[in-house]
């Protein structure tokens, strides 16, 4: 199948290797990503917090673009789901605001009927192609590594979503199935302090530490996020202290995904880490080549 | 004043932040608050805040917005949703905390050099520029103004990701800038007018103004 595909600013910047390995992963499960032509930014939560009109019209325009070629638009980041989801649900519910976003829409000639969905690759993943169907595809044991997925916030909230929005599973379904351990560790949904690193550090710094330290005590070996801004939280605070004891990797799910599928450690740019993979992960990575 | 009735600023704030209300999608439930203090015990930063998110709504029903819009609260939220999906009255407390933070924002309450609101018009900015966000301009931007130091603590940092190959270094445009800007264009001028029209309002202390207002905005839909 085809799926529409929004990057989402991010996956162009520090998130690259998100943007690698899941194209890469679609392309091993048989599937065809899509990118959107000429996509802007969906707001994220800066835009929601000065002017939500615009904020909405900013989604709004994605929308309207994926609503030509076809009704399905796939997004990695958290913050864009979210935010598109939002816009989806604000134009259904409530006629006035719909009225206001068509308007500024028409400015650039276009309008949005409310047609698509939208989908993280989370949920195409599990929901669509299924767990048991990317286990057979699969190219290579997860075996001997244990993971601390990270679900964050905005994917299982503030829903309706694909997962339980205090205890998903589907992470560790998918990883189960490919022979890793899940950790049982209870912070997979608390938030990794998001902007607040940027405007409150002292604030910010504390949570995402209390993420970390939850994962490696119970024994995880990487943690396996789904968010950008989840991901550089979560590594660059490790990165910025000198040698921090029981420093752990954090990667994108897509990463660990495509390993499995065959890809090379390389291809999934995990040599890009910026703290050490640890025994098991390097042995599953390769050399860098 | 007779008790019950509102000052004037109080009032037009009451009044702005009740149309704000109207434009979240189940937002009226508001009134449903039962202060049990789920919200306060699933936010992650609740105990930095000065006020609760559960005291939010109760400021708000004893008519005392002012303290809302001066806390360091509706700083704090970090848009998690965690109240959001466990309030056992459907209360929307994320998207009530962005319309506060719109206030607060709209209405100056708070000093312009605030970080978070130098990063929104940092943020603003590069997407007015290019369409997308450039996370290197946006980050140095910000910091440039608020804290040039933190700016030089980074650089080791921005090394290692550009010899990760994970900094993107010229940001891209879109293709149809001058489109967008249009939208955003109109879209400004459409919340300004909300924005002035909102302060319109004779409003009292409690719930009863907020039934009578969604049901007026539910007609006029």
């Amino acid at each position: 199948m085809i799926y529409g595909y929004y990057p989402g600013c991010s996956l162009e910047g520090a998130s690259r290797p998100y943007d690698r390995s899941l194209r890469f992963v679609m392309t091993a499960l048989g599937h065809e990503l899509k990118e959107l032509r000429d996509w802007n930014c969906c707001g994220a939560t800066m835009y929601m917090s000065v002017k939500e009109t615009v904020a909405l019209s900013l989604s709004a325009r994605n929308l309207a673009l994926a609503e030509r070629n076809g009704n399905t638009l796939v997004t990695p980041c958290s913050a864009c789901y979210t935010m598109l989801l939002k816009t989806q649900r604000c134009m259904k519910e409530l006629p006035g605001l719909r009225r206001q976003v068509d308007e500024a829409l028409a400015e650039a000639g276009l309008s949005y009927r409310l047609g698509v969905q939208v989908r993280h690759p989370l949920d195409v993943i599990v929901n669509d192609i299924g767990v048991e169907a990317v286990a057979r595809k699969a190219k290579r044991r997860l075996e001997g590594l244990r993971i601390a997925p990270y679900y964050g916030c905005q994917i299982v909230r503030p829903g309706p979503a694909f997962d339980d929005p205090d205890w998903p599973t589907s992470m560790d379904d998918l990883f189960g199935a490919l022979g890793a351990e899940c950790v049982y560790y209870p912070d997979r949904v608390r938030c990794c302090g998001g902007m607040l690193m940027t405007t409150d550090p002292k604030v910010g710094e504390e949570l995402t530490q209390n993420v970390l330290d939850c994962a490696i005590r119970n024994g995880a070996q990487v943690v396996a996020t789904t968010c950008p801004l989840c991901q550089m939280n979560l590594e660059t605070l490790q990165a910025r202290a000198h040698a921090r004891e029981g420093a752990i990797p954090v990667v994108f799910f897509t990463q660990l995904l495509g390993l499995a599928l065959g890809a090379s450690g390389t291809e999934m740019d995990l040599h890009h880490s910026l703290v050490p993979l640890g025994a098991r992960l390097e042995e599953l990575a390769g050399a860098p080549s | 004043m007779k008790p019950g009735e509102l000052s004037r600023g109080e009032s037009e704030l009451r009044a702005a932040f009740l149309a704000e209300v109207e434009r979240i999608p189940g937002g009226d439930r508001l009134r449903r608050c039962i202060q049990c203090g789920t919200c306060s015990g699933s936010c992650p930063v609740s105990r930095e805040m000065d006020v609760q998110p559960r005291q939010l709504v109760g400021y708000f029903r004893a008519g005392d917005l002012e303290t809302i819009l001066r806390s360091r609260t509706i700083w704090l939220c970090v848009s998690c949703y965690a109240c959001t999906t466990r309030c056992p009255a459907g209360i929307k407390v994320t998207d009530l905390i962005y319309a506060l933070k719109r206030m607060a924002l709209d209405r100056r309450v708070q000093a312009r050099d605030l970080p978070i609101y130098v990063l929104s018009e940092e943020f603003v900015r590069v997407v007015g520029r290019y369409g997308r966000n450039h996370e290197l301009r946006l980050l140095a931007r910000y910091l440039l103004r608020t804290d040039p130091w933190r700016l030089l603590a980074m650089v080791p940092l921005g090394w290692k990701l550009l010899l990760a190959r994970r900094l993107q270094w010229r940001a891209r445009r879109v293709e149809d800038l001058a489109g967008l800007r249009r939208i955003i264009a109109r879209a400004e001028r459409m919340e300004e007018i909300y924005v002035r029209e909102a302060t319109r309002f004779e409003g009292t202390v409690g719930y009863g103004a907020l039934s009578e207002r969604a049901v007026a905005a539910r007609g006029a839909a």
